[in-house]
């Protein structure tokens, strides 16, 4: 039984013979994994499909540069395909897709800031974590809102959800700061859950929520004035 | 609870980590109070948006790079 499970996969590229048998205990099923083993290329088109947008705005969030962002996200499909046989599924894929990007990038950042040291990306934004996200001026002296925000489902959907809109929505994600953006961008765009982000981004619960908090807080804002 | 400090709990209430006393607190709060709730759902509508952002396809020589590069793999 053992043969038959291993059989189809490749010897590790380091020489090891076997896998550990706890492995495959382990490896919860994934229907993308096991496509992607097998070589399945639509499995492989969709996936790519599916995570690009996101990638793509996490790399940019970290480089910058469209044509570095598209590059980073081209690495880490390599590096996926390089090392899919050593995945070990104690996350979902997305996860270990998402945690070899942020890799990348870093490390492609650590390469630029070299260059470059002085770059707006690492600019700490005063501010950043303290304060209330709503203007102290919207509340009355009691703290209760002095005139209620809008309702916003009152817009056509059409407006709502435009490319202008859309537009907006990206610029704002853009101009979050750098802390802030990567929660934002792997909870809000993305689409992982909190616990997710605290081990990808290696911070607290905490933490988390205070980026998250802020950060949407902040896309709100740029909404309302957008909309208004 | 006032207005000022309900609006820094929503997303700790989105995500289900308030504890069972401010959750009851935040609750009782919204539901009788038409601006924070117009505010919540600015931020759920916010959320739902940047989700949409995520609907980009990759650029088509890319992709065909990175197909190439999985038949190159799928036969070593």
């Amino acid at each position: 039984m053992g043969v038959l499970l291993f059989s189809s996969r490749k010897p590790w590229p380091d020489g090891r013979s076997s896998y550990p048998g706890q492995r495959v205990v382990r490896e919860p099923f994934d229907p993308d994994l096991e496509a992607l083993r097998s070589g399945d290329e639509a499995a492989f088109e969709a996936l790519i499909g599916r995570y690009h947008g996101s990638m793509l705005r996490l790399a940019l969030s970290y480089l910058r540069d469209r044509g570095a962002a598209e590059d980073a996200v081209q690495e880490t499909w390599l590096t996926c395909l390089r090392t899919l046989n050593r995945f070990e599924g104690r996350s979902s894929l997305k996860t270990w897709i998402f945690g070899i990007l942020i890799n990348v990038c870093r490390a492609r950042r650590r390469k630029e800031s070299r260059i470059q040291p002085f770059t707006s990306l690492f600019r700490r934004v005063a501010g950043e974590g303290r304060g209330p996200t709503v203007d102290p001026h919207r509340f009355d002296g009691h703290g209760e809102w002095l005139a209620r925000p809008d309702n916003w489902s009152n817009l056509p959907e059409s407006r709502m959800l435009s490319r202008e809109t859309i537009g907006q929505v990206k610029a704002a994600i853009e101009g979050l700061p750098a802390r802030q953006r990567e929660v934002v961008i792997l909870r809000d765009v993305a689409g992982f859950d909190a616990n997710e982000v605290c081990t990808l981004l290696s911070i607290s619960p905490a933490n988390q929520r205070v980026r998250l908090h802020r950060g949407r807080a902040s896309v709100r804002k740029a909404l309302e004035e957008y909309l208004r | 609870m006032r207005c000022r400090e309900v609006v820094e709990l929503m997303t700790a209430y989105l995500d289900g980590a308030l504890s069972a006393a401010d959750r009851a607190k935040f609750e009782k709060h919204i539901s009788g109070c038409d601006g924070c709730r117009a505010y919540l759902a600015q931020l759920r509508t916010a959320r739902m948006l940047m989700g949409r952002v995520a609907d980009e396809p990759m650029a088509e020589p890319l992709k065909a790079e990175l197909m190439n590069a999985f038949r190159n793999w799928k036969a070593s």
